[in-house]
């Protein structure tokens, strides 16, 4: 069935409130406004004010209540409006949430699931635009997803409650509109990395936003002759280095493609376990292609010449084939 | 900034070993002007730049060996002052001998193959030796011990083994990607050889000219008609070259052989191929020859009468697509309108890319070639 990743999600919300009464949605603007990008329009009407609960604007108040809300036995989807804001919410996120079940030697458990917009491309500039999946993903005690796809978008949230700990669930803002499959039977994997397009000359290691990027590029670099391989790494905590290594020890040359700011991305992490893991299979130095490090320019031509396009990386691909 | 970079002086040269920089940091050069002097495995090579600047910075020292297309030296364009960052402490830079690129999967796919990294150029990143090129030279040739013996004594077996390996690799590659077919056609020189007897009793011994130069200029002047014989093929596709330079395979008196490059034979007279033609052998002899000799034959030729064979049906040396040859000219029985005469015959054999041409065009071409050498004095 051909649907939207906004509707995909929307669905997968809707199916987690009808079949789980501790679950319930929180957030700025989620209930009589729909949400900020309309993934929970009609929800209110549909669930009611104790399901649905608008949040001040306060991310450490309702990031807090909703951990407060998972120890208590509820399962609660706190939504946070962009990446941006989260950093509110950080001293929760790290001191509490991911800290607790080691705190309390094991007694407790957050099952929290905290989704967020993330990315940039909508003329937001620097505060509403920004790529920080990096920062929780090297959080450790939590989950890091990022859904590319529309099957993801419908299939990631179930997992991701039924997990026992806090589970983060970064939505690029540029993928809501995107459309695709979803021939959703039974959820996926919170796991694992997955190949989305196979190739054996160079491999793609993305995720989120970049998804469509790098498969746009592999379309080009057939052109030219060279078949790529596109990884989408899918969860960014804890990375599936497995898929990563056996991907590269296929294709022998990589190119790590990450929206977010190159020092200490989550594309430095992956080439580093690239080079510790696989080093005797590269026969080219990896590659990365990640945004520019400027705080995200707010024209629309900057803003593109500040993010990792497909011709930035059809560029990086030729380049570690000497082409 | 202009980088000068080793050029490539032959499809079997992948590297070369830097023998003397002509030139100093701060010397103005011309264009053709003959800056190096490089050994390849065949012979020494006195490498020309063809852009003009002042020189900056000799990066490779005499003595190193480098892959074809590594920066020898900068040069600054005429009007370019030197760049600041860059004129540091040039005095005292100690260079350490450059490490060869070479990318870990194909460190060790060669070390599982048995292929020695050391004779591969790099098709990589930054000229990176690849995969690849440890795979497909695993192909080309079976493990061989290389020699890395430096003592100067055995200079000389060394030089025999390189050329050896190296012109085993360009006829290999030949024989692997070029369809070659052959045609001979035998054409009497009566009348060359006697308007050739009548020219070089005119002339000083020093001035004599040979039937092999009115061969050379009777291949180029054909190549006017067949312009398939001569080019390269490169890309995927053929390059026709705009005009004959025409490779003339010289034997080494220690064995092995050139063919360096008499350029634009269609255009000189006899007098000037003949001189040419005796410099080219002298200095191939005395390994003096320059960068754009090597590099530049679009058509081969070589002549084997003097072993005295009767033909020679050779193998085409890429990335060119044909090879004329010539064998003995002897005095053999000649049927004309029902009368036999003795007259000098010559075999001339054509070994041609089959991408680029097809026998019929073959044929047309020694056809030509026969035409051209009826008329000595047109030539």
């Amino acid at each position: 069935m051909k649907t939207s990743y906004r509707e995909a999600l929307r669905a997968a919300l809707r199916e987690a409130l009808q079949d789980d009464p501790r679950v319930f949605l929180m957030g700025e603007d989620v209930g009589r406004y729909g949400g900020s990008y309309a993934v929970s329009k009609g929800f209110l009407e549909e669930f009611g004010p104790e399901r649905i609960r608008d949040a001040p604007l306060s991310e450490l108040g309702f990031v807090g209540a909703g951990i407060g809300a998972a120890l208590g036995g509820m399962r609660p989807i706190v939504e946070v409006m962009t990446v941006n804001f989260s950093l509110l919410a950080l001293d929760q996120i790290v001191n509490t949430a991911s800290a607790l079940r080691h705190m309390s030697g094991g007694q407790f458990s957050v099952p929290l699931v905290i989704r967020m917009a993330s990315g940039a491309g909508r003329q937001l500039a620097a505060q509403h635009s920004h790529s920080l999946e990096c920062w929780y993903a090297h959080i450790p005690g939590i989950k890091v997803l990022a859904p590319a796809t529309v099957e993801d978008a419908r299939g990631m949230l179930a997992p991701a409650l039924a997990d026992p700990d806090p589970v983060i669930i970064f939505e690029h803002a540029q993928l809501y509109n995107l459309e695709g499959e979803s021939n959703h039977v039974a959820p996926v994997d919170i796991s694992a990395a997955r190949v989305r397009r196979t190739g054996s000359d160079v491999s793609l290691i993305t995720y989120g936003g970049s998804l469509p990027k790098a498969l746009q590029a592999a379309e080009l670099l057939a052109g030219m002759g060279i078949d790529a391989e596109v990884v989408d790494l899918r969860v960014l905590r804890p990375l599936d280095s497995q898929s990563i290594v056996a991907s590269v020890r296929k294709t022998h040359r990589a190119v790590v493609v990450d929206e977010g700011w190159r020092s200490g991305s989550l594309a430095a992490e992956v080439m580093a376990r690239i080079v510790e893991q696989a080093f005797f299979d590269l026969d080219a130095p990896p590659a990365r292609v990640c945004s520019e490090e400027v705080p995200m320019p707010y024209a629309r031509h900057l803003e593109e010449a500040a993010l990792p396009q497909a011709a930035k990386i059809v560029a990086a691909a030729r380049a570690v084939m000497g082409k | 900034m202009i980088d000068f970079k080793l050029p490539s002086l032959g499809a079997d040269m992948d590297e070369g070993t830097l023998l003397e920089w002509l030139v100093q940091p701060g010397d103005e050069v011309k264009r053709g002007q003959v800056v190096a002097i490089v050994d390849t495995s065949k012979t020494a090579v006195d490498v020309e730049i063809w852009q003009a600047g002042k020189v900056h910075e000799l990066i490779v020292r005499p003595g190193e060996k480098i892959p074809v297309g590594s920066v020898l030296a900068t040069l600054l364009e005429p009007g370019e002052s030197v760049p600041p960052t860059r004129q540091a402490p040039v005095v005292q830079t100690i260079k350490t001998e450059a490490r060869r690129r070479v990318s870990p999967a194909a460190r060790k796919e060669a070390e599982t193959l048995g292929v020695d990294i050391s004779l591969l150029a790099g098709t990589g990143p930054d000229a990176a030796v690849t995969l690849e090129d440890v795979r497909r030279a695993a192909t080309v040739k079976p493990p061989v011990q290389a020699p890395v013996v430096a003592s100067t004594a055995s200079a000389a077996i060394d030089r025999n083994a390189e050329m050896r390996k190296a012109i085993g690799a360009a006829m290999s590659r030949s024989k692997r990607e070029i369809p070659h077919y052959y045609l001979s056609e035998t054409i009497p020189l009566r009348q060359a050889g006697a308007w050739l007897a009548e020219q070089n009793a005119r002339r000083p011994v020093t001035t004599r000219l040979l039937m092999a130069v009115l061969q050379l200029k009777a291949v180029a002047l054909a190549t006017r008609k067949f312009p398939e014989m001569n080019g390269f093929w490169q890309d995927g596709g053929f390059k026709p070259a705009p005009a004959a330079h025409l490779g003339v395979a010289i034997a080494l008196r220690q064995g092995g052989l050139l063919a360096p490059a008499i350029h634009n034979v269609a255009e000189k007279t006899l007098d000037q191929l003949m001189s040419d033609l005796t410099d080219l052998v002298k200095r191939v002899r005395a390994g003096t020859l320059r960068s754009s000799e090597m590099s530049d034959p679009t058509l081969t030729v070589t002549n084997l009468g003097e072993q005295g064979v009767d033909a020679v049906f050779g193998v085409i040396y890429p990335p060119q697509v044909a090879l004329v040859g010539f064998g003995k000219v002897r005095e053999r029985p000649w049927t004309e309108a029902g009368e036999v005469h003795a007259i000098p015959l010559v075999v001339a054999s054509l070994a041609a890319d089959h991408r680029v041409s097809d026998g019929h065009r073959g044929a047309l071409f020694l056809a030509e070639i026969h035409e051209l050498l009826q008329h000595p004095e047109r030539l």
